[in-house]
């Protein structure tokens, strides 16, 4: 990944080490994390990344403000609408961003009536008007969203990316969706991180036959082929079971694989870090055992840590999203990515609305962005070096 | 040499154990036993079973002792062959899984022939004409394949060749020769439509070995010895080839020991997608409908294919590496 990262750091004008002896001297009195945070900044992809990253998590705090329709209500009659494209101003020029609403037509088939796209009407969009009712942050009860329409007409609808085959609108989903599904990779993470340094931190600071057991663990763990595992596990989850309860679950058998990698940076570090002079001296200065470990050693590898946790994010999102897309993750009326994915399963489906793919691009925007950030906090994570 | 070898051989079978206990562990997880979902099975299709009928069979598959003795039961079975009944398809487990194994082992290999086959000339080329066009490309493409869950990839090819080209790209043979008994032409058949969900497969495993390539071939070319060959007059290619390379290649192989259940991993996802006759599909379905012996069979026949794949590749990077050999006599 550094190379890549370097690469682009190229295109991006990344510029060559600072030399002379201004930048020297600021370099000499700079904290550790000033020196990282300099490392850092000189990687623009992974600056781009953090912000990318960030708004993700920004839009997953504000996922019900961002959707404009309750992603649950459904209306048969409204299935595979095709996405429709704002028109920003109106006919006399005035800016009045507007969309085209629908108009019933009766299939003459099943005798059903189907809404289609109505070129001749039009549905204008308001800023900050109200829609549907939620709590902002769980809290606070709200109707306000980012956009809006007069919902009072049932031929009125916005549907920024379509919907799917129960007239339910993708935007909005893939709002909440985004909400799911990137908690759902923060939670894995922890879960794998409490794992992680646990065990990577006794292997390397006893060794000996504890390290040699816990590292044979590991190197078991990580043969077995993950995703047959994951699928019997969690298709043993009791169909009895809440969403809420089957989101724990699936967060914990995700994690359950995860925390090799991190147990082996932080042994890593451990071991490196415990014949280093800094260490030997504290040790010989009578400190004790748990001081030197969370006073001295602890701070010099947190940037590691929170790297190598960056690096497996992504794959606690695509662990999630295989899953549900299986149909054996998390279950509906939860929706995540791979919920949204399954109901692109199959070329027919695909045929008749591809746009239910589109759940495909913050997918992989948000794998890139936290691969690229990882690259970049890893790098700046030995300042030194 | 013998010793390193008996000591993985040692870990293989701990691995093994621990996959078989997991596996079991899957087949108890769903409430009730097999002969409670049995006789639920003949009561909906209105024949019943009388409780002396459904003591006989716990006793026969022995459900009413504990657990340890149940799991020792299963392995003895399994190890003579004998899987259990599958209660969806009222066949042997066996004889349902069948020829889907081995497509699951053809495909995964064929997956792992690509990645090497592709990593290994490209990782070359990258670290030699390092920040060329052809580098900047193959990492960008490297990029796409680490970023994108191969499901996804499996399922946007799929949508493109259905919408631009008119082709439909699932499927492991033509229809002529899907339900058709193995012959010439069946296998010709076959290697036409072998190579897309190999790379589909390969993909991600490429991008990250082609990263591990480079960066070790860029380690090993600015070494001493490497101008010592230049220097001695050696043709650039010998230079190249018979050193740096060789002595890259040795993470390279140890990567490929955690490829192998990788690849394996994604062919039950990827054939879903793509519809492919491998244990996937069937692994899904014994799943959902709690056909627990079908399940049990399955996780542990992939856990044997990777135990074994891992262990393949310990003896190739100990026939690769001389350093290895060297150290583990020792």
């Amino acid at each position: 990944m550094t190379v890549i990262a370097n690469m682009f750091g190229r295109w991006f004008g990344r510029k060559a080490p600072q030399s002379g002896a201004i930048g020297e001297d600021r370099i000499a009195v700079a904290t550790q994390s000033q020196l990282i945070w300099w490392r850092f900044k000189k990687h623009k992809l992974a600056v781009l990344s953090l912000v990318v990253v960030a708004l993700f998590y920004l839009l997953a705090l504000f996922a019900d403000f961002l959707a404009y329709t309750d992603p649950e209500s459904s209306d048969s009659r409204r299935g595979y609408i095709p996405p429709q494209s704002i028109c920003w101003f109106d006919s006399d020029g005035a800016f009045r961003p507007y969309v085209h609403g629908l108009k019933g037509v009766r299939d003459m088939k099943t005798f059903k009536l189907v809404y289609t796209v109505d070129p001749n009407r039009k549905v204008y969009i308001k800023f900050f008007g109200e829609g549907y009712a939620y709590n902002l942050f769980g809290l606070i009860p709200t109707k306000r969203h980012l956009l809006s329409y007069d919902s009072t007409v049932p031929e009125n609808g916005l549907f920024l990316l379509g919907t799917d085959v129960q007239g339910r609108d993708l935007w909005s989903r893939l709002m909440v969706a985004s909400r799911v599904s990137l908690l759902i990779g923060l939670a894995g993470v922890t879960i794998s991180l409490f794992l992680g340094v646990l065990f990577g931190g006794i292997s390397g600071l006893y060794g000996g036959a504890i390290d040699t057991a816990i590292q044979r663990v590991i190197e078991l763990v990580r043969s077995i082929p993950t995703i047959p595992l994951w699928m019997g596990l969690a298709a043993a989850l009791p169909n009895t079971w809440s969403s809420i309860q089957v989101y724990f679950a699936i967060t914990l058998i995700i994690s359950l694989i995860g925390w090799t990698d991190l147990a082996r940076v932080v042994r890593g570090r451990f071991l490196s870090l415990r014949e280093e002079d800094f260490v030997v001296a504290a040790d010989l200065m009578g400190a004790s055992r748990m001081r030197i470990i969370f006073r001295h050693m602890l701070p010099s590898f947190t940037s590691h840590i929170i790297a190598a946790v960056s690096l497996a994010l992504p794959a606690m999102i695509i662990s999630e999203t295989s899953l549900s897309f299986l149909g054996l993750g998390l279950r509906p009326p939860a929706i995540s990515w791979g919920i949204l994915l399954q109901d692109a399963q199959n070329i027919q489906t695909l045929a008749i609305a591809p746009w239910l793919l589109l759940a495909a691009v913050p997918v992989i925007i948000v794998i890139l962005a936290f691969n690229f950030l990882g690259d970049g906090l890893r790098d700046a994570a030995d300042p030194y070096g | 040499m013998a010793a390193f070898i008996f000591r993985r051989f040692l870990l293989a079978l701990a691995t093994m154990w621990a996959i078989s206990v997991l596996a079991f562990t899957i087949i108890q997880l769903p409430p009730g036993d097999f002969v409670d979902a049995y006789i639920a099975r003949l009561s909906s299709t209105g024949s019943s079973v009388s409780l002396a009928e459904a003591q006989g069979m716990r006793e026969l598959y022995g459900l009413d002792k504990p657990y340890a003795v149940q799991y020792l039961k299963w392995v003895g079975r399994v190890i003579k062959g004998d899987f259990g009944e599958s209660m969806e398809w009222q066949r042997p487990v066996s004889e349902v899984i069948g020829d889907r194994l081995w497509i699951t082992v053809l495909i995964s290999f064929a997956a792992l022939l690509v990645t090497w086959g592709l990593a290994l000339p490209i990782g070359i080329y990258s670290a030699v004409r390092q920040y060329s066009v052809g580098d900047y490309v193959f990492t960008f493409i490297g990029f796409i394949g680490l970023a994108v869950p191969n499901f996804l990839l499996a399922l946007i090819i799929l949508y493109v060749s259905f919408r631009w080209f008119g082709l439909n790209v699932g499927g492991l043979f033509s229809s002529e020769y899907e339900l058709a008994p193995w012959s010439l032409a069946k296998v010709w058949d076959l290697t036409w439509h072998l190579p897309l969900p190999a790379l589909i497969l390969a993909l991600a495993g490429t991008a990250q070995l082609i990263r591990i390539m480079r960066a070790n071939l860029l380690d090993e070319l600015r070494k001493p010895y490497v101008v010592t060959a230049r220097a001695k007059g050696l043709t650039e290619t010998r230079v190249i080839l018979k050193y740096p390379v060789r002595a890259a290649l040795n993470p390279f192989a140890s990567t490929l020991a955690y490829l192998f259940p990788y690849l394996v991993s994604g062919s039950i996802i990827v054939s879903l997608v793509l519809s492919l006759p491998t244990v996937g599909p069937v692994l899904l379905k014994a799943l959902i409908a709690q056909d627990m012996y079908l399940a049990g069979a399955i996780v542990l026949l992939l856990g044997l294919l990777t135990v074994v794949g891992t262990f393949l590749s310990d003896l190739a990077l100990m026939w690769i590496d001389p350093r290895i050999r060297h150290q583990v006599d020792q």
